[in-house]
């Protein structure tokens, strides 16, 4: 299976992009667009990609923890592994490819600075790499374990919901993995197909025992990462892979951590609450803008960050307010996690509601290839979504 | 035919390490070590000038004939064995000279664990627990090899290794809380019957889903290498288990990945209804160990001492070595699968007979310990009699104790209670007091 990873990822660690093969983010999509002339014939137009559908934009800079960096979003992930190894004598990384640096780049240079016994390769088996992450944390080491992409998480699917969810419970709290954390890259990259978009968190969020965090920039990957490895639980943690490079803020170099369990409110609106997570929140964002613009209606905006346990208070508060909401995933919507936010605020804000609740996701079909444009929850359904809302 | 000759080779020295594994010497190291050195880590400095093959998958000669390998189960890796049926000591150069207490332990241990099956094994045939599985005809395989390892060495296992336990010291009203789930039952009465843990003991929990605890084992072996402690895992599993694909990803990351471990499988020649012949076709579980690069032996799993053996040397070269070995122990399970099955209806009673009156572990022993003179008929009537009152007087207390508090329920669930786990525990007692009358709350501590 992830022979189909190493044919698809080939050209994404390339620094310059040469040509529209195999790079995942935005600026490649940039650098593509700016070579075709304006005069491409009807062959390079079937060639040329979508545009990006949404646009990155930075939080401000955080300077409550010293000192800031320019990062992307795999270097603010190497910096929170960076400040673990440091840290955490007993943490070790490990998964397919980590060791030179990983194919999405998020290693690199661990194994030199810590050392081959902390940084390593292991033979391509999911289950055995989930399963090896429980021992090691078992037995009292951090371990921090590397799917390729969340679309071969399924090998290890027994592992994490039959094992390593359950240890604490059916041992009576003799025995706990709480130092696994499970890192994968997740979401749709623009031709990823079926198998490098997938964006599994439903089937988890019916999981209890376990955490399932996905943030949005790299400021919340760093401290919502970090949250992950030090929590006393075993953490399934997303990192959006069309942000690993479009992303760029400036994060904090030193350790710090940002709650699990928390959803953030981006901005306050009054009209309607719009929920979202991981790349989403940069359709939402646009979508508010537009909302306003258009529409004139306000927006507020939440970031859900984790799936589970989820933050139930923050959004119902939120819906209670504006009586309306709109939620939004890549993820197919029969089953999706927007399913368990919709039901529960329906339960905790009946009397508050002025219009049903919307859910704008991905279709109930596998994630297709050429049809990507037409299959993700864009700023343009999200938008048609919440004037319907409004004039309900 | 170079293939042929280099494989066969391969598996001669194999056989010759199987064979001298026990022999406990050390100035044997460096012949292992040379095996292991040429056979797994064979991967050759590229060198184009060679008139060899230069594939970086695998160290190896061109041959010029087509020859497939052959699988040599017909024909399949010996039984090591220490004692003969009549506990006499075969070979003086692989006797353990034990002494006669370890050997007194060995026994008690064993027959103390088969006086407990028997004891829960009826209780469940009455309903008093709901579910149970006996170790019968395992008992030598689980006391030779937890005498041979470190207290401090960590366990995974499957289900069938409670004598582990027992070796170990785990208290008999221990045993009987977690089958009870009453709430003494350090597992908090959350797990079916038989699924044993011990922190204190170093015996992770044990969970149903079968095979998964193998790359665990491997992980933690992997963290026990670092810490450089001078510890070992150990990691027991049946033969239908060793069919998962966990199992295989255990095997090969424990192999690639150096680590001070021990799988050890209990061939008994059934998983469930299922015989070995439709679970495998090679030459069991141990021919499988060279093929990740794994020292591997088969033992007698009747026999406590070629048990002991195997696990003692294979313990001590994996610690030294930081390397995996694969002990298969062949034994028959003369019980049936678990409480749940009659295993009449896919074995034949004289199969079973053979095995329980002809060669079981613990008569093997007492053999070896009568032409001692370390026991005699009045010992075993006098501990027959002492056990048997042990375990029925650790039952009368588990069967007595109160069932854990049902907030217990929600607990351990994540380190911390969450705030939506605690809305449901909340609701949960609403409920129940409204509805009292219709929930056991008596038989649950308040």
């Amino acid at each position: 299976m992830a022979a189909a990873a190493r044919f698809f990822i080939r050209g994404a660690p390339l620094k310059v992009p040469v040509s529209g093969v195999g790079c995942g983010a935005q600026s490649c999509f940039e650098a593509t667009l700016l070579k075709l002339s304006p005069s491409s014939n009807s062959r390079t137009k079937t060639q040329r990609r979508h545009a990006s559908h949404f646009t990155f934009q930075p939080d401000p800079e955080p300077t409550q923890y010293g000192p800031t960096q320019k990062m992307n979003l795999f270097q603010s992930v190497t910096s929170a592994l960076d400040n673990t190894l440091a840290s955490d004598p007993t943490a070790v990384i490990f998964g397919e490819d980590v060791a030179f640096g990983g194919v999405f780049r998020c290693t690199v240079g661990l194994r030199d600075k810590y050392g081959k016994d902390r940084v390593f390769n292991t033979p391509l088996c999911e289950q055995g790499i989930v399963g090896f992450g429980i021992g090691a944390a078992v037995a009292g080491a951090t371990a921090i374990a590397e799917i390729q992409f969340a679309d071969y998480i399924y090998p290890a699917f027994d592992q994490i919901v039959n094992e390593a969810a359950k240890y604490r419970y059916r041992s009576g709290n003799l025995f706990d993995c709480g130092n696994l954390t499970i890192r994968a890259p997740w979401g749709c990259v623009g031709h990823g197909s079926l198998y490098h978009s997938q964006s599994p968190e439903a089937f988890f969020a019916h999981c209890p025992g376990i955490k399932v965090v996905i943030p949005r920039s790299p400021v919340q990957a760093k401290g919502l990462l970090l949250a992950c490895i030090a929590d006393q639980n075993p953490c399934i943690f997303f990192e959006p892979k069309i942000l690993y490079r479009a992303a760029v803020e400036q994060v904090p170099v030193e350790p710090y951590t940002i709650p699990l369990s928390q959803a953030e409110i981006l901005q306050e609106g009054s009209d309607v609450t719009l929920v979202a997570w991981g790349t989403q929140i940069h359709v939402m964002r646009e979508v508010a803008k537009m909302a306003q613009e258009k529409l004139g209606v306000s927006c507020e905006l939440i970031d859900l960050q984790t799936i589970l346990p989820w933050d139930t208070e923050t959004v119902c508060k939120s819906v209670a307010k504006t009586g309306r909401l709109l939620i939004s995933h890549e993820a197919p919507i029969t089953g999706g996690f927007a399913a368990e936010i919709s039901s529960t605020v329906q339960e905790e804000c009946f009397l508050n509601l002025e219009a049903p609740i919307s859910r704008v996701c991905g279709y109930d079909t596998p994630f297709p290839h050429i049809f990507e444009p037409f299959y993700i929850p864009d700023k343009w359904k999200c938008f048609e979504a919440i004037k319907k809302m409004i004039n309900y | 035919m170079a293939v042929v000759r280099s494989m066969n080779k391969m598996y001669g020295v194999c056989f010759h390490v199987v064979r001298q594994t026990a022999g406990l010497k050390a100035s044997r190291l460096l012949q292992h070590r040379a095996f292991r050195v040429s056979v797994v880590q064979g991967q050759q400095p590229f060198d184009s000038t060679l008139e060899k093959p230069q594939f970086p998958g695998a160290s190896a000669e061109f041959v010029d004939t087509l020859d497939f390998i052959q699988p040599n189960v017909i024909s399949g890796i010996p039984v090591y064995r220490v004692m003969d049926r009549q506990g006499n000591i075969i070979n003086p150069t692989q006797d353990p000279q034990l002494s006669k207490e370890t050997v007194l332990n060995f026994y008690q241990k064993m027959t103390l664990l088969n006086t407990m099956d028997r004891i829960l094994y009826e209780s469940q045939r009455q309903g008093r627990i709901s579910f149970y599985m006996t170790n019968y005809g395992e008992e030598g395989t689980h006391i030779g090899s937890a005498a041979a390892l470190d207290p401090r060495d960590l366990v995974f296992g499957q289900y069938r290794e409670a004598g582990v336990l027992m070796y170990r010291g785990f208290p008999l009203d221990l045993f009987m809380a977690q089958c009870y789930a009453n709430a003494d039952d350090l597992g908090k009465g959350r797990q079916m019957p038989v699924h044993y843990g011990s922190k204190d003991l170093n015996f992770v929990t044990i969970s149903s889903p079968l095979a998964t605890q193998i790359p665990q084992a491997a992980g933690a072996a992997y963290a026990v290498k670092r810490e450089n402690m001078n510890r070992a895992v150990i990691c027991y599993f049946g033969e239908g288990a060793a069919s998962e694909g966990d199992a295989h990803a255990g095997f090969n990351f424990s192999a690639t990945l150096e680590c001070p471990l021990i799988f050890f499988c209990r061939n008994n020649g059934y998983a469930i209804s299922t015989p070995t012949n439709e679970q495998y076709r090679g030459d069991g579980i141990a021919a499988r160990g060279p093929g990740y690069g794994m020292l591997s032996i088969r033992v007698d799993g009747n026999d406590v001492f070629a048990v002991y053996n195997a696990t003692k040397e294979a313990r001590r070269r994996a610690v030294a070595e930081n390397q995996p070995f694969l002990i298969e122990a062949m034994t028959y399970r003369i019980g049936h699968h678990s409480t749940s099955d009659d295993s009449s209806a896919y074995r034949s009673v004289d199969e079973v007979n053979y095995w329980d009156k002809q060669d079981h572990p613990i008569s093997r022993l007492r053999h070896y310990m009568t032409a001692r003179g370390w026991w005699s008929e009045d010992d075993e009537r006098s501990w027959r009699k002492q056990s048997r009152k042990t375990v029925m007087e650790a039952f009368e207390r588990a069967e007595k104790r109160l069932k854990p508090n049902p907030e217990l329920m929600f607990t351990d669930v994540y380190q911390e209670m969450t705030p939506g786990l605690n809305k449901q525990r909340e609701s949960m007692w609403r409920h129940v007091k409204q509805y009292k009358e219709h929930y056991p709350l008596d038989l649950y501590v308040k």
